[in-house]
């Protein structure tokens, strides 16, 4: 099947006052229709800039943006600022972290959610109408004809959530992009979104970009991971490769360090050193070696050099950007990682 | 072992919004007859979901909210209803940590007056004087000690949160309110913040009382966990027999909810879908609080709320426990 979403070599940098921010740094990946992809990172790795970068969000800012983004076969960072607002909410779409900040408090839900339908489809207010409560029904809001017209304040954070997916989703878009959709709820809200959101790609065969920084909701969710750090991809492979044999540092640290339901709670937490880097003055080399325990292993290279995304075993779709070479990653793994799994 | 905070039906009623003139002022039951006790040295934890009650009850224990009935006995103490004045030497005993690292530190001082504050407020001079124990606090939560006299501004959400620990211990307490202390957090930061809180706990021999939404998290911290629902308790237990054996339909929901990081264990574990959202707590449901969204639901959690009774290993609050 051929990748509906192609980006390569993204990059990203806002000047500063303070010196030039890289957000993203070279960035490649691709996605097909109906699968999900999960960019994991912590905050300030590039996730969400990435995203905006992908709807087109930050022509008309300062921002400096390079590399190609093909949905579609349409280069989105070659068109201009009119012809890709055509394209957003048909083509792409995103649903934001806070739903009550990505909502206009002055109008009702119903009214927002026709409004994207008005602008990309030829029909008159009534149809588009019928076509919000419709969504609205879809993404489980109880009595749409009645809840069309409240207003933002008047649902709950669940409920919020499910109307932005509404009028996201309203003009049938191929690419959604969900930027930490599930943060802001309680779990078991969450698990119903996420739900939603698996039945929704179903039934539209939609392609989902699912920026989180919970290893929980992509393990539940996505098909392919991308682990970011310092705008930088890292680690990228399904979700079995990066979860069950991860083969960056950086990985494995997140991996043993987040609290588990399984396993002994007694035991201290394997915690990542230190503190992500700022974007302004990203240490030299690889962008993680001051927070390695691994650095020793290879020597100089690691601050030296910025390592080069290769596949883990020659011809593999599981790729890492890591100095260490692969009979010492698998060592390591097997003694030192994966007891604290 | 001696109790060190006792609390019995505590009740926060705030007032809501009213209708008309003459009309009846709604009343949010934010917190609806709490009973629970913690021992010396113990971390217990308090988990729910956003408008639970959990963070109200923090500051209900700290006295940083007036209670609207009930009792709160700290220490062998009834602190209930004691003014400002009368706290302050009793606040040395009973300290809080906040959830955002940011808002609860005051931009304008440097972090050596910002740990010093306690002595200040509470005119306690430490041994050796106030720069070396706050030096010595710094560098007990992993602080460089030389960075006294740097602003909160200069430092990352996780140093910031080690920096309102730090103030938390100065006068060394007894007990501990940590209201979400890691969700602010990075992961990688989140794990470093709660095996300091670990460390500290042991080291110093401080009771904890452990709010979070994160089961997980708190499955770490807690040797006992309280699960709160609409401004009730539904059920506490020891840590193992929580997690391995919930007894109320909420706590097993809220278990099955957790997303699962292992792509093998997805499929295998039971999932339970609660639907709906909480309901609000101006109105809340009759009979027992959580029926609305129970599968188990019959007439009797409609008609009698149900009290917190022993069974086994675990109290709860439910006619028809697991």
């Amino acid at each position: 099947m051929s990748n509906f979403l192609e980006v390569k070599n993204l990059s990203v940098s806002f000047p500063t006052e303070d010196g030039v921010v890289r957000a993203v740094d070279n960035l490649s990946f691709t996605l097909e229709k109906g699968k999900t992809l999960g960019i994991v990172g912590e905050s300030g790795s590039g996730k969400s800039v990435t995203s905006l970068a992908i709807l087109g969000l930050h022509k008309g800012s300062s921002a400096e943006v390079s590399g190609q983004i093909l949905i579609d076969g349409q280069d989105i960072n070659a068109k201009p600022e009119t012809d890709v607002r055509l394209l957003r909410g048909k083509l792409m779409s995103m649903i934001f972290q806070d739903a009550l900040a990505a909502l206009h408090p002055y109008y009702t839900v119903g009214n927002q959610i026709a409004e994207a339908y008005l602008v990309h489809n030829k029909v008159s207010k009534s149809v588009a109408k019928k076509r919000a409560i419709e969504m609205l029904d879809r993404v489980g809001i109880p009595n749409p004809q009645k809840r069309i017209n409240d207003f933002p304040h008047q649902f709950s954070g669940g409920m919020r959530q499910r109307a932005m997916i509404a009028m996201a989703l309203s003009c049938n878009p191929s690419l959604l992009i969900a930027d930490e959709p599930t943060t802001a709820l309680d779990v078991t809200v969450q698990a119903q979104i996420i739900d939603l959101l698996r039945d929704l790609q179903k039934e539209f065969n939609t392609a989902i970009i699912l920026i989180t920084h919970d290893l929980g909701v992509v393990a539940e969710t996505a098909d392919d991971i991308l682990l970011m750090y310092a705008g930088k991809e890292i680690e990228y492979g399904t979700v079995r490769d990066v979860l069950q044999k991860p083969q960056h540092p950086y990985g494995w640290g997140l991996l043993t360090s987040i609290p588990r339901l399984t396993g002994d709670p007694n035991k201290s937490l394997a915690a990542i050193p230190g503190t992500p880097p700022s974007l302004i003055s990203v240490p030299s080399g690889c962008a993680f070696h001051p927070r390695c325990s691994y650095v020793s292993r290879v020597g100089t290279a690691c601050s030296a050099t910025i390592p080069e995304l290769l596949p883990v075993t020659s011809g593999a779709h599981h790729l890492v950007r890591c100095h260490l070479d692969a009979t010492a990653r698998e060592e390591i793994f097997k003694n030192q990682v994966g007891p604290n799994l | 072992m001696s109790k060190i905070l006792k609390v019995e039906g505590l009740t926060k009623h705030f007032p809501g919004r009213k209708h008309s003139l003459f009309g009846k002022r709604d009343i949010v039951q934010a917190v609806d007859g709490l009973n629970f006790e913690v021992e010396t040295g113990e971390a217990i934890g308090l988990v729910g979901e956003s408008g639970c009650g959990k963070s109200t009850t923090g500051r209900l224990i700290t006295r940083l909210l007036e209670p609207t009935s009930g009792s709160i006995e700290f220490n062998g103490k009834d602190i209930t209803h004691l003014s400002n004045a009368q706290m302050r030497p009793i606040r040395a005993d009973l300290q809080i940590i906040f959830q955002d690292p940011y808002a609860s530190l005051n931009p304008r001082h440097t972090v050596g007056t910002i740990v010093a504050s306690p002595f200040r407020i509470g005119g306690i001079e430490p041994e050796g004087g106030t720069k070396k124990r706050v030096q010595e606090l710094l560098e007990i939560v992993g602080l460089n000690p030389e960075h006294y006299n740097r602003y909160p501004h200069e430092f990352s959400g996780g140093q910031r949160q080690r920096i309102g620990i730090a103030r938390a211990l100065a006068l060394r307490p007894k007990l501990i309110v940590a209201d979400e202390p890691v969700s602010a957090l990075d992961v990688s930061i989140q794990a470093q913040v709660i095996n300091l809180l670990k460390d500290l706990q042991k080291q110093f021999d401080i009771a904890f009382i452990f709010i979070a939404h994160d089961l997980a998290v708190v499955r770490h911290f807690a040797q006992r966990v309280a699960v709160m629902y609409l401004g009730n308790i539904v059920e506490i237990a020891d840590r193992d027999t929580l997690y391995s054996n919930p007894k109320h339909p909420y706590t097993k929901a809220l278990l099955s909810a957790v997303p699962e990081v292992d792509p093998d264990a997805i499929g295998s574990r039971e999932r339970i879908r609660l639907t709906g959202d909480v309901p609000n707590p101006i109105n809340p449901p009759s009979g027992c609080r959580f029926r609305t969204r129970c599968w188990k639901a019959q007439e009797i959690c409609a008609s009698n709320p149900p009290e917190l009774i022993q069974i086994g290993m675990s109290q709860v609050a439910c006619h028809f426990p697991e």
